[in-house]
């Protein structure tokens, strides 16, 4: 039998991964994006354990809303990354500095 | 027991593709760690009945956004060993902030324990339940509006994207619509009086 506790140490493992990662490959854009996807899904992942093991649907609901925002952030920063190697032939973060901030 | 068995074997496989994502030194080996990622998901969905969102899953996430990844990956050439170097030193302050992160989430949990028994099983579904028809009910009544205003996100980010890429080409040759139509019959014809070339 799954629990929900099952469910939600699997999440947690696949959260604090996708942190590490996203220190890890601090200087690359599309490894952050990439963690960032997993973070996203591992959140998915309580959504879709809490509201199954609760009874109640809205949980799900909100997984296929957040499913839609995961799908346009990635498009917009995908093509924010296209045009950024396209200006400085580099997905470096660290040359990321023209606005002195 | 079966059910055991299939969770902590693709739990395993969900764990070692993430791994796979963080520490792969080639974006494509990392972006294909992240479909198998997406794929143990949707089973693992599977496994506790949320039936329709692992399809979503696997079309909208393996099928759109992944293709969509591993096209950038292969149309940029990037130099890895570059972007790893500091690697070490970042991953020793990521695991710093990870550990911290956990403590705080398992403190969380110990500590409110939100009146939730989190060592009992899922209740079952009655007979005939279809988990699709009763998120589309869902979808369709109480989150009509909520939809809407997911779709019109997606026309923003469909404009934003295209907008953000499109590239004005010099040298191209195009037609110019407006200055077709606007052309006069005396801009283009000349009718010239001339002699005959040889006499009758």
């Amino acid at each position: 039998m799954i629990t929900l506790g099952h469910m939600l140490t699997l999440s947690g493992i696949l959260f604090a991964l996708s942190v590490a990662g996203i220190f890890i490959n601090r200087r690359n854009v599309l490894l952050m994006l990439m963690c960032i996807e997993l973070l996203l899904l591992s959140a998915n992942f309580n959504f879709v354990a809490f509201s199954r093991y609760l009874g109640q649907l809205d949980g799900q609901v909100f997984v296929f809303f957040i499913l839609t925002v995961a799908a346009a952030e990635s498009a917009i920063g995908l093509a924010i990354l296209v045009v950024l190697f396209r200006e400085r032939r580099s997905i470096d973060v660290e040359g990321l500095n023209s606005l002195r901030g | 027991m079966f059910v055991e068995i299939l969770f902590y074997s693709f739990a395993a496989i969900l764990v070692a593709s993430g791994l796979g994502v963080i520490l792969s030194r080639n974006p494509v080996h990392a972006a294909l760690s992240l479909v198998l990622c997406f794929f143990t998901s949707a089973v693992l969905w599977l496994l506790i009945e949320a039936e329709f969102l692992a399809i979503v899953l696997v079309l909208v996430y393996v099928g759109a956004v992944m293709v969509l990844f591993l096209f950038v990956v292969m149309m940029l050439d990037i130099n890895v060993e570059e972007l790893r170097k500091g690697a070490r030193y970042h991953a020793w302050l990521g695991g710093v902030v990870t550990l911290a992160l956990i403590g705080e989430i398992v403190g969380v949990i110990v500590q409110r324990r939100l009146g939730i028994d989190a060592t009992r099983g899922a209740a079952p579904l009655p007979p005939g339940y279809s988990n699709a028809t009763a998120l589309g009910e869902a979808l369709f009544t109480r989150y009509a509006y909520a939809i809407e205003l997911a779709a019109m996100l997606l026309l923003v980010a469909i404009i934003a994207a295209i907008s953000l890429t499109l590239r004005k080409r010099r040298n191209l040759k195009v037609q110019d619509i407006a200055a077709q139509v606007a052309v006069r019959a005396q801009d283009r014809v000349r009718i010239v009086k001339m002699e005959p070339e040889r006499k009758p």
